[in-house]
């Protein structure tokens, strides 16, 4: 289990994350649902070690991780944009975590293609990053964080920039991908849908600070106040609406 | 065809037209004349010279010895100048922009000052005289990899400041500990720009000159020196020309190189403002901390030593030398220079204002086409020619160019011998290249839709010019100026050459100083090489101002 625990992250005087405590339970997927500049991205990058805390802690099933780098913890990232390694082919990159382990040869080989199949891209192992489409280089992105075997995944807006009809299908397959490998998950989005769609929890955030955490049906049906209720597009109940 | 394709077709032949016709004339005209004489002295072409002359020990010796030289100290360079890149435009080191300017330094220093430095440095009495490594090759090499580090830090640094770091990140998530996510992620990224520094870097060794000939005296030679005393010394045209056509296969197979390199660059994309700030100096960038401050004690003790010994005269302190350099007599009176320094010096900065101005306008010139997109492949083809043709003179022996002015534009129509306008266009020549290379790169940049957004608003071509470009590219284009003014001061294979003996440049005239025995010449030669750098790094000050970090990258 992931525990964030009064987790604080500044740049220079700006506060990007402002106290925020969460936990996300072994085998669940949890969404940071929030506009664009509301410190998700930041508190995400701070649980990979990839930004340092101001103040707080982030510990893994009881152990605190602060000291540890990044390429100790075991969580892998996926990018907004993918950040596929342009000098490597497809199979390339999804073997990456699994070369840095020492497997390679017949045994990645393999490996690599159950992963590229679970993501229904087989027999794209030979293919450059560039001749991907956007859907395409995602799912690549996804396979190569799941061979990693993470003990969590970090998703930063994994599906933002991809259209509608194409981001409302990944969506599926990412839902589906992670239950059936059982993965534990954090994704960062602005779009209740993806929310909506992938995770079994969802945090809101507002202005660096968290606003409201629950079950994601139990937040979309009950929204703790006006803005949120405004930001999940839902109609504001009258009882809400005035201060 | 509209007239508006019509129009766009003319101004881009005008555009062409100039610099490759001033290159025709003054650059591979001398050229073909000089090996024209080595390859058919009456008329008739006997090629049997490469066979002889290349069969000759001495050839081989000389030959072996620049390939050597200058791999090893390209391979220096590449070693010291990639953490120090990494420390100086990748890490928030306190200080950076001032140890930037150090480290580039070099980089605009004349190449008689930096042989006069060396030797100053390394003659019995100077601070590391002990070594014993003055005329040897060790000091020579020094000095190469003195000169070249700036363009390595320079190039790989341009490449690394701009350079995406969240592929290294989605490594490191993947398990990737820090020297891991160097050498699997972000050497390849750097590898076209590290081949490009490292080819300039040994072609700026193996084509070395002045250095060379300050250094090596007789012991050492390579094949631009070798060219030299072929031509001036032993009257052996054809095997002046021989060497000349080697050094410029070679030349012409380590641009192409380079060129390959860079447009494999061509692909990546600019990272967004924030994925490329300053990190922090965690301990494992401690290594790239502490080959900064090697490499700035070893830019830095040099420059001080000279400055130390010009005022220093038998064992005590002195301006003795710099009062000399007011004087035709020379500081014991003896030294038969035709002009002082000080007049030298004002005939450098004259000639080099004209060159800079050539330069300028034609390297402008050049940066705008080799830069707007390519609208067919016939198009695209020619911008890389004539992208790579103006970076020939870069490797061309610069004693090739000025000995081919002598012989070629001695007749009418083109009776320029006594002219004084073929020092300006020979230093233009040679700054040509740098002047392209700091401008082409940021025209490049500009993303050709913001012209096509100021198009579809209303803007005719030319204000679409003064609107989208001119913005950006005018600090560029000052820096670019700055560079051909230092460049041309200091500029000494070619115009040594060509320089009238009444009226020599600096760099000629410390040659003379130091070619002359007595400690009272060389003290004036170390004296003028002091003002001379002063000159030269205060230029490439005010351009390091500027922060344009295409300057002196390749």
């Amino acid at each position: 289990m992931l525990s964030i625990s009064r987790v604080s992250v500044s740049f220079g005087a700006t506060r990007a994350v402002d106290d925020v405590s969460l936990e996300v339970p072994s085998g669940t997927v949890m969404a940071i649902l929030g506009p664009s500049g509301c410190g998700k991205s930041s508190l995400l990058r701070a649980v990979a070690g990839l930004e340092p805390l101001a103040s707080g802690s982030v510990s893994f099933d009881g152990s605190d991780l602060a000291g540890v780098p990044t390429h100790r913890r075991g969580f892998a990232m996926m990018f907004q944009d993918g950040q596929l390694f342009g000098h490597l082919d497809v199979a390339g990159n999804v073997g990456y975590a699994l070369a840095r382990k020492g497997i390679r040869g017949a045994q990645a080989r393999s490996e690599v293609d159950r992963l590229l199949e679970l993501v229904g891209l087989a027999g794209y192992a030979a293919r450059r990053p560039t001749t991907l489409s956007g859907g395409e280089g995602q799912r690549v992105a996804l396979a190569r964080a799941l061979a990693a075997r993470p003990r969590l995944l970090l998703l930063d807006e994994p599906l933002s920039a991809l259209d509608r009809s194409l981001r409302e299908r990944l969506a599926t397959d990412l839902r589906h991908v992670l239950t059936e490998t059982g993965t534990t998950a954090m994704m960062v989005t602005h779009d209740h849908g993806d929310a909506f769609t992938v995770a079994d929890r969802t945090a809101i955030m507002r202005a660096g600070r968290l606003v409201q955490q629950g079950e994601t049906a139990e937040v979309w049906a009950h929204p703790v106040d006006a803005d949120t209720a405004h930001f999940l597009g839902v109609s504001v109940p009258s009882d809400l609406a005035e201060p | 065809m509209t007239r508006d394709r019509a129009g766009r077709i003319a101004a881009t032949t005008v555009a062409a037209i100039l610099p490759l016709g001033f290159l025709a004339i003054f650059f591979a005209l001398p050229v073909a004349g000089m090996l024209a004489r080595g390859f058919a002295p009456g008329g008739v072409l006997d090629l049997g010279g490469f066979a002889e002359v290349l069969g000759r020990a001495r050839t081989q010796r000389i030959i072996g010895f620049t390939l050597a030289i200058s791999a090893a100290a390209t391979v220096i360079s590449v070693v010291v100048g990639v953490p120090v890149a990494h420390a100086l435009y990748r890490l928030a080191l306190p200080g950076r922009r001032t140890l930037r300017a150090i480290v580039a330094m070099p980089f605009v220093l004349p190449t008689v000052v930096v042989g006069v430095m060396f030797r100053s440095l390394l003659a019995e009495g100077g601070a590391l005289g002990g070594l014993g490594l003055d005329g040897e090759w060790g000091g020579i090499l020094a000095a190469f990899v003195f000169f070249n580090l700036a363009v390595v830090v320079r190039t790989v640094g341009a490449a690394w400041e701009g350079l995406d770091r969240r592929p290294e990140e989605a490594a490191a998530t993947l398990g990737a500990g820090p020297a891991t996510v160097f050498r699997t992620v972000t050497l390849p990224a750097l590898a076209p720009s590290i081949i490009s520094a490292a080819s300039i870097v040994f072609l700026f060794c193996a084509t070395a000159f002045g250095v060379v000939l300050t250094m090596g005296g007789l012991a050492y030679g390579t094949v631009e020196t070798e060219i030299y005393l072929l031509t001036t010394a032993l009257f052996d045209l054809r095997g002046a020309a021989v060497l000349s056509v080697v050094q410029l296969v070679a030349v012409v197979a380590m641009l192409l190189l380079a060129d390959r390199a860079r447009s494999r660059d061509a692909g990546t994309q600019r990272a967004a403002k924030s994925a490329i700030a300053p990190g922090r100096v965690t301990a494992y960038a401690m290594g790239s901390v502490i080959a900064t401050v090697l490499a700035v004690a070893f830019v830095a003790v040099p420059v001080l030593a000279l400055v130390v010994r010009s005022l220093r005269r038998q064992g005590e302190w002195t301006l003795d030398y710099y009062l000399a350099l007011g004087r035709v007599g020379g500081a014991d009176g003896r030294s038969a220079l035709p002009v002082t320094v000080w007049e030298a010096l004002g005939t450098s900065w004259r000639i080099a204002i004209d060159a800079t101005i050539l330069a300028v306008v034609l390297g402008l010139l050049v940066a705008v086409l080799v830069s707007r997109p390519a609208r067919s492949p016939g198009g695209l083809r020619w911008r890389r020619l004539l992208d790579g043709v103006v970076m020939l003179p870069l490797g061309v022996s610069a004693v090739t160019v000025g000995f081919g002015f002598l012989i070629t534009l001695d007749r009418p129509p083109l009776d320029l011998r006594t002219s004084p306008v073929l020092i300006p266009i020979a230093q233009a020549i040679v700054a040509l290249p740098l002047v392209v290379r700091t401008l082409a790169p940021v025209l490049r940049a500009i993303d050709d839709r913001q012209r096509q957004v100021a198009a579809t608003l209303g803007a005719r071509p030319w204000q679409v010019l003064a609107t989208v470009d001119l913005p950006i590219i005018w600090r560029p284009l000052l820096a670019a100026i700055g560079l051909a003014l230092a460049v041309s001061l200091g500029e000494f294979g070619a115009t040594s050459f060509l320089a009238r003996p009444d009226s020599p440049t600096l760099p000629v005239v410390i040659y003379r100083l130091i070619g002359r025995p007595g400690v009272d010449n060389l003290g004036m030669a170390l004296a003028a090489s002091v003002i001379l750098a002063v000159v030269t790094v205060t230029v490439m000050g005010v351009v390091e101002r500027l922060r344009v970090s295409s300057v002196g990258a390749f």
